[in-house]
């Protein structure tokens, strides 16, 4: 069956590589399912959690925070200005980064959005494993 | 032990301390251009995919030249420079030649009739301006060693700003950037680039004749993509820049620390040098005082 390669790069750095059966991404639009053999695609992101389905069958969380991906012939570039895997994610710091930013006087809805992603990226991941 | 001996041996000693410095700062310099080289090819497959993205939606969508940031006013009257310095020194002419390009630009623009608002990097060119008496638009300081992201976006968004606002409300025409390009290890020069207004459209064309863009689907749609991606072009070509100039200052530093250790080298053989010529005049004349009156004692 063919798969996916899917790239991750983040503006400072290349995250991960691999193959996957399906990534699971967050448009301005909605939720957009991409499995083998989908039409080109280029979509802008919005602060979510990125799901990837590794071929072995192990599902893996990416927080992202902006950017935009793209899928041309079973190649999937996915491009976040900040990306975090899920197991890079320090809960008790994101946790502490929220009630920061809901703190904050003129509450910073980006900061509080992008504590949230990180914090349901890293609790969804400790769930499944 | 004469006078002139003493002396001599003090600034041995004191040349060396300093030498120890020098070549410790070589040292460091030396590892962090590695490590600034490894962030700069780091980022290098983010800036391939969105210029390629870039480039993509841009051939897509509808009379890209009339997109405000593409858009080239015919008669600017202001223009926003960004100028890359170090918050160090000890790096030889590294910031002082980007603030020589900086005002070599300066005085071209101001040549066209156009008004430069300085932004400013490093406290290097921040105390540059403010000696001077001139106003910075903006000024970022404390990250040149070793630039994040953010940081990038932070002056991103400022210029940005600053572009989008109209003229007469002190908004600019024109983003410069003057940075200090890193060809290698030897070799970094001081270079302009205009970020704003993006010529990207050249782009596509010689693009298009290599590799031909497969139909994508656009998400939102391709204006949608390309107004979300053009702020990102300007952060990325911020980030680009600050991180060349990390790695240019390094080597910079590394350069003039090693010239320095040389020259302390160098003074310490001279010094150890005339050290032993006094040395060697001290004791002949002691055995010439000693023969004097051992002759004074025997006549």
């Amino acid at each position: 069956m063919a798969e996916l390669v899917v790239n991750v790069v983040s503006a400072e750095r290349a995250l991960w590589s691999g193959t996957a059966k399906s990534v699971v991404a967050k448009t301005p639009d909605g939720e957009i399912g991409i499995m083998p053999g989908h039409e080109p695609v280029l979509a802008l992101l919005v602060d979510s959690a990125l799901r990837i389905e590794e071929t072995d069958g192990t599902k893996m969380l990416v927080a992202v925070h902006g950017g935009f991906f793209s899928v041309d012939s079973n190649q999937v570039n996915v491009i976040a200005e900040i990306a975090e895997l899920a197991e890079d994610i320090d809960l008790d710091r994101a946790k502490a980064s929220l009630a920061a930013a809901q703190a904050a006087s003129d509450e910073d809805i980006s900061a509080v959005r992008r504590a949230e992603t990180r914090i349901t990226v890293a609790g969804t991941a400790s769930a499944l494993r | 032990m004469g006078a002139q001996l003493r002396v001599y041996r003090r600034r041995i000693r004191s040349v060396q301390a300093t030498k120890k410095i020098t070549k410790a700062m070589e040292l460091i310099a030396s590892s962090r251009i590695v490590k600034a080289q490894q962030r700069l090819n780091a980022s290098m497959p983010y800036l391939t995919l969105l210029n390629s993205a870039i480039s993509a939606a841009a051939s897509h969508a509808s009379d890209v030249s009339k997109h405000p940031l593409m858009a080239t006013s015919t008669n600017a009257t202001r223009a926003a420079v960004l100028i890359v310095t170090a918050d160090r020194g000890l790096a030889g002419a590294y910031s002082s030649n980007v603030i020589k390009e900086g005002e070599a630009l300066t005085r071209a623009l101001n040549e066209r009739g156009v008004q430069v608002v300085p932004y400013v990097v490093g406290r290097k060119g921040v105390g540059y301006y403010r000696f001077r008496g001139r106003v910075m638009a903006g000024e970022y300081v404390g990250f040149t060693d070793l630039p994040s992201y953010s940081n990038a976006k932070e002056i991103g968004e400022d210029l940005l700003d600053a572009f989008l606002k109209p003229t007469s409300e002190g908004g600019c025409d024109e983003i410069h950037i003057v940075y200090t390009y890193f060809t290698n290890m030897g070799s970094q020069e001081a270079r302009v680039r205009r970020v704003l207004p993006i010529e990207v459209v050249d782009e596509v064309v010689t693009k298009d004749s290599g590799m031909p863009f497969p139909l994508y689907e656009f998400e939102p749609g391709p204006e949608a993509v390309l107004d979300g991606l053009l702020p990102r072009y300007i952060d990325q070509t911020v980030y680009l820049a600050l991180l060349m100039a990390a790695a240019s200052e390094h080597a910079a530093r590394r350069r003039a620390m090693k010239s320095a250790t040389d020259n302390a080298e160098e003074l310490i053989r001279t010094l150890s040098r005339q050290a032993n010529q006094a040395r060697q005049g001290e004791i002949t004349q002691e055995i010439s005082e000693i023969v004097g009156g051992a002759d004074a004692l025997s006549a």
